[in-house]
């Protein structure tokens, strides 16, 4: 599975209307619960075996689907 | 505060302790002369119970049952395995620490291993169950009217967590059929007990990891530059009883989140976002910068995390120590999350 489905699966778990766009904002809806943030991170550490900094947890790198790919992408590109 | 441990959690033994008698050679069993009032009492007082005896669980929790004790005792244990290993059990489902255990056992050889394993656990012969209610370690500070309800309350997770175990399908759908309430309010004089507690208690989910004593909460609530705020929670099963405080500074131009702190009982609840969002709407709506104060600890990245993922960015200080400062931008301030119903009470007109 690439990552994208990877984190759409993940999504799943968590959301009722999981069918979002890659490019859809998650957090329009006002999902962002604080135990959704910590599972998305954890999850991201864990499935991906990167270190999410304090630096990287940007609203914006994890706005859409995309975003967090693109984070995923950079993070394990610069180890 | 260089005060002593409190416990929290009292572990029974069953066998001439609780009951006269030993189960398994078929003797009459007697209740132990004044154990009832014992087990009521520490109950009233917020004081957790449970049981580890070397017994069959069937049979034990039948006899339990028959004394109408069976309600008072929570995640009992009962087999043939070491005690050390029930009370190291009973500790990791409270979520409490292991140093706010007492163990009562008739039997020397019993409570020297526990001694041995756990030197923290407080170990009481079952000859002085007569003198617990008046030891210093088993008489908390203040009795709260969450404290009375403790034992209710862990029973309601216990459902809970079952049901949330057992519900297939997204975690959303879960939240939205336990019918939630939050209520957020000033904190009054009757709350400031708890307060304290809870800045005592829950260091796993405090932002900056402050703690305040009775008093300097007091000052604040009759301070016009703080608002201290508090939020209780409810669901179908039940209350979760007031789980979360806010401590705002209110300057003219600045507000700053001070403590933002919430039992970690709700911890999977969404609380902390929740509370954050209304701070938020509240600061727009008041025209003023938003700060808040984050020290990481250890235990509390969580925070962190609802913090960052709300909009707020880290910014230069001249703080002390290890104070980080955050702002928000208060942009796009999202609404509260459908799966639960956010009540007021007095805070707006007081905010």
């Amino acid at each position: 599975m690439d990552t994208t489905n990877k984190i759409k699966s993940f999504l799943t778990k968590f959301v009722r209307d999981a069918d979002v766009g890659d490019d859809e904002d998650l957090f329009a809806t006002g999902l962002v619960t604080s135990l959704f943030a910590m599972h998305l991170v954890l999850f991201l550490e864990k499935e991906f075996q990167v270190k999410v900094d304090n630096k990287d947890l940007d609203f914006d790198n994890f706005r859409t689907i995309n975003a967090i790919v693109s984070l995923i992408e950079k993070k394990r590109n610069s180890v | 505060m260089g005060k002593e441990t409190k416990i929290k959690c009292v572990v029974w033994d069953l066998d001439n302790t609780l009951w006269h008698g030993i189960l398994a050679e078929n003797d009459t069993l007697v209740l132990r002369e004044n154990v009832v009032r014992v087990i009521k009492i520490l109950d009233e007082r917020g004081i957790l119970q449970s049981i580890a005896s070397r017994n069959t669980h069937e049979r034990a929790m039948e006899k339990v049952r028959a004394f109408g004790l069976e309600e008072y005792f929570l995640y009992p244990q009962i087999h043939w395995n070491s005690k050390v290993t029930s009370i190291e059990q009973i500790a990791q489902s409270l979520n409490i620490g292991i140093n706010t255990f007492a163990f009562v056992d008739d039997q020397p050889f019993e409570r020297d291993e526990v001694k041995f394993s756990l030197p923290e656990v407080l170990c009481i012969d079952a000859l002085e169950v007569d003198q617990i209610p008046a030891m210093s370690v088993m008489n908390p500070r203040f009795l709260t009217s969450d404290s009375r309800q403790r034992r209710i309350m862990y029973q309601s997770d216990i459902v809970r967590n079952q049901v949330e175990a057992d519900f297939a399908g997204p975690k959303e759908t879960f939240l939205s059929t336990l019918n939630m309430v939050i209520t957020i309010a000033p904190a009054g004089p009757e709350d400031l007990q708890r307060a304290e507690e809870l800045t005592v208690r829950t260091n796993q989910l405090n932002a900056t990891g402050y703690t305040y004593s009775y008093e300097e909460l007091d000052a604040f609530c009759h301070s016009d530059q703080h608002r201290l705020l508090i939020a209780s929670l409810d669901d179908k099963y039940g209350t979760y009883g007031k789980i979360g405080l806010v401590l705002l500074e209110t300057a003219a131009a600045t507000w700053t989140i001070k403590l933002l702190l919430m039992s970690c009982r709700v911890m999977s609840r969404g609380v902390g976002s929740i509370l954050i969002t209304y701070i938020r709407q509240e600061a727009k709506k008041n025209q003023v910068r938003l700060l808040a104060e984050f020290v990481p600890t250890d235990r509390n990245r969580m925070m962190y995390i609802t913090y960052k993922f709300a909009h707020f960015r880290e910014i230069e200080t001249d703080e002390p120590g290890d104070v980080t400062l955050l702002e928000n931008d208060l942009s796009t301030i999202p609404p509260f999350p459908d799966y639960i119903q956010v009540n007021f009470i007095g805070v707006n007109s007081r905010i």
